[in-house]
């Protein structure tokens, strides 16, 4: 049973026609967390970013599948409702919509797409309440307009909120560590641990070891020149902060 | 979030093309012959029994506007018109003037029915529970009913057709008509003047608060005909009145003209609301068709420590041109301007406000969102003027535009003078796009491109929805989603 399956994905920029992922496998079980390392420009938001469907990019060749569905055939919002989630790198700001409207009015779009009835008020209000105490979101970041004026560090634990309240199959974490400080980073962490199941999976994207102190991972993975080089236990990610990228830039070569 | 849900399961239900309150109604009518001179004026005004000084202010208005020119410095552009091509006149065959509901021809109260609009006095608004409405009714030329008038009575308060406002109180309508926009105010109003056939008038008695929300609904259902409306409201010392007027058309291939004029006058400590929710028919995806709505709107602030209030929601017509205004003449009076226009298609919209401050401590305030999509352009066009003797004036604008896709067009024009050295004037102006990253972003948590759409755009106009009263701002915010249908993909 697998959770994730991506065979030979070939995908490029659609504008520039240059290819990103050269034929990257991957495989996630259900209940894994998967880190994906790697130099710059290696491919890895590019991967997020073709798995939730992101307009601009072209796959030329290769599957990905989510629980048995072709993810390559959806929409991006099926994607959402069929249960992917993708924690943005830069968290985007909308003026005047409320964060709870926002929660609950994606909430119910992803119910009605699965055939379920819309949430009742008063459970959207236990779940939400639930979630934001974990990762110490009050009710005054709750009312604000969705990620506006928002710290780095609130935009990344509200990205953890929406998985929280969304309750997504697969969870893809494109660099959440980045812009926080210590103490952010750990209330992050203690967010996604808390929605560890033996059927939800994470792919955690970070160019660092520190995160993974925090969200340990079954399966590291180091991904250069679009595909994946290399894959290992925790212990491959201490190697990474030790050595550096260069060998595996050569490796892929 | 169960209006956004509305929102788009009514984008769903209708096509682009498909404007809901398009339908043509059965009615029989009576039309008087096309085309405009004296006698079309002299019939208007023996149609409604108007006694002879009526008759000869429309007259006047007449023969002023044949020597006036066509405005041309909107943002506009648009064939010219025939004006002898178009009828001044239709009425509805049963209705010689508002009546009691028993008497309203039953095809008429369908009607209004499928339109959301309750004219039986048990009724309430569709889903609002507790909400009275009084309501009247204007259909092409006429008023066809006015509800809760007997309750309102009680409290001094006269809400009927100017029609029967001239007739019945002659006096008061002598007294206010034409004070606020003069019968020479321009091209329009003149126009209006010489040929309004029907509209509301409103008088609330010193110290009274209107119990309810007054309301007009205007309908235009016979072919070829404008409507020439004419409201007036009047609030006494320390009067509160809310008001709200809606207004919807058939689709048709031609368009039709719509010069309404509207005259709101506060007295010392008064107040009046004036919400309008504009839903004329805006033409068809190629840009056949629609109304072009050329309104002049204008409050005075008379008393002291008065203060008028115009909310708009604009999604429809072809053409809209209008500017809603105050004088504020009363020291310590507060003129306000909140504004709504979204235009999509190839709707043209020139809409602002005019805030002319002539009393000590006055202020204004003005909040502007305009939405463009489609091929539309959409300009607002604003002035703040501050007297020499309006010492202290305060005026502060924020007008912001967002733009859906890059085939339309937003334009702000604001003009500010101020003649005096105390007066403090702000100017905020911004314009924003829908971008790719909120688009997406909404997206990839399992929204539809419409609910996205929606979402942003209602958090983008929320801070004036939230001036309508409440069982509005729903209608209003569905209206907002279904007029942007077509607007992503």
């Amino acid at each position: 049973m697998t959770m994730l399956e991506i065979n030979n994905l070939h995908a490029e920029i659609e504008s520039e026609g240059r290819e990103i992922l050269r034929g990257l496998d991957l495989v996630v079980k259900p209940g894994e967390i998967h880190a994906i390392m790697g130099p710059n420009g290696a491919g890895k938001s590019t991967l997020s970013h073709i798995l939730a469907g992101k307009p601009g990019y072209a796959v030329t060749e290769g599957t990905a599948t989510l629980d048995g569905v072709d993810l390559l055939e959806l929409d991006p919002s099926a994607r959402a409702a069929a249960g992917l989630f993708l924690a943005f790198q830069y968290p985007v700001e909308i003026p005047g919509v409320g964060n709870v409207t926002f929660l609950k009015a994606a909430l119910n779009a992803q119910r009605k797409a699965r055939g379920e009835g819309e949430i009742s008020t008063p459970d959207f209000m236990r779940l939400l309440k639930t979630a934001a105490a974990k990762l110490e979101i009050g009710q005054e970041m709750l009312k604000r307009p969705v990620n506006v004026g928002f710290s780095g560090g609130e935009k990344k634990r509200n990205e953890i909120l929406q998985m929280a309240i969304l309750q997504p199959k697969l969870c893809i974490l494109d660099e959440t560590d980045s812009g926080l400080d210590i103490d952010a980073l750990k209330i992050v962490a203690e967010g996604v641990n808390s929605l560890r199941s033996p059927d939800r999976s994470f792919i955690v994207i970070t160019h660092y070891q520190r995160l993974l102190d925090h969200i340990v991972p079954d399966v590291v993975h180091v991904l250069a020149k679009g595909r994946i080089v290399r894959s290992g236990g925790p212990e491959l990610a201490l190697e990474l902060e030790a050595k550096g990228y260069a060998d595996f830039a050569e490796e892929a070569a | 979030m169960a209006a956004v849900k509305e929102t788009v399961d009514q984008v769903r239900a209708i096509d682009v093309d498909q404007y809901k309150y398009g339908f043509v109604s059965d009615i029989e009518s009576e039309v008087f012959r096309k085309g405009l001179d004296e006698e079309v004026v002299r019939f208007i005004s023996a149609k409604k029994n108007e006694p002879e000084w009526m008759l000869e202010w429309r007259l006047d208005a007449y023969r002023r506007w044949q020597t006036m020119d066509e405005p041309t410095w909107a943002r506009v552009s648009y064939p010219k018109i025939d004006f002898q091509d178009i009828h001044y006149y239709a009425a509805p065959k049963s209705t010689s003037g508002p009546k009691s509901l028993d008497e309203v021809d039953p095809e008429l109260l369908k009607i209004y029915d499928k339109l959301g609009i309750p004219l039986r006095e048990r009724e309430v608004l569709a889903g609002v529970e507790g909400a009275k409405v009084a309501v009247d009714a204007v259909f092409d030329s006429v008023s066809v009913v006015t509800t809760f008038r007997d309750e309102l009575a009680k409290h001094g308060i006269i809400f009927c057709s100017i029609s029967e406002a001239i007739r019945e109180h002659p006096d008061l309508v002598k007294k206010y008509l034409g004070t606020v926009v003069p019968v020479t105010d321009n091209y329009y109003a003149t126009l209006n003047s010489a040929v309004f056939s029907d509209g509301s008038f409103v008088w609330i008695p010193e110290g009274v608060r209107c119990p309810m929300e007054l309301s007009t609904y205007f309908r235009i259902n016979e072919k070829n005909t404008g409507q020439f409306e004419r409201t007036l409201i009047v609030a006494e010392k320390g009067a509160y009145v809310s008001y709200l007027e809606g207004c919807t058309a058939p689709q048709r291939d031609e368009n039709q003209l719509h010069a309404a004029v509207v005259e709101l006058i506060t007295m010392d400590d008064a107040e009046i609301k004036y919400s309008t929710v504009q839903n004329w028919y805006p033409g068809d995806k190629d840009g056949k068709g629609g109304i072009y709505n050329f309104v002049t709107k204008r409050g005075d602030c008379r008393g002291h420590r008065s203060k008028i209030s115009w909310t708009q929601v604009e999604t429809g017509s072809a053409i809209t041109w209008k500017y809603p205004s105050c004088i504020l003449r009363g020291d310590d009076s507060q003129g306000e301007f909140w504004s709504i226009a979204v235009s999509n298609g190839h709707q043209q919209v020139d809409s602002g406000t005019k805030m002319i401050h002539l009393g000590k401590n006055t202020a204004s305030r003005i909040v502007s969102k305009g939405i463009s999509a489609g091929k539309s352009q959409n300009t607002y066009r604003g002035q703040v003027s501050v007297n020499r003797r309006a010492a202290n004036a305060r005026s502060f604008t924020n007008c912001d535009s967002l733009l859906i896709g890059n085939k339309c067009g937003a334009h702000t024009v604001p003009y500010v003078e101020s003649r005096t050295p105390s007066a403090k004037v702000e100017h905020e102006a911004t314009t924003s796009k829908i971008s790719d990253e909120q688009l997406f972003y909404c997206i990839s948590r399992g929204l539809s491109p419409e609910e996205s759409v929606a979402l942003i755009v209602n958090g983008f106009v929320r801070e004036v929805l939230q001036q309508l009263p409440m069982e509005f701002a729903v209608e209003a915010q569905k209206l907002i989603g279904v007029s942007l249908e077509g607007s992503v993909g």
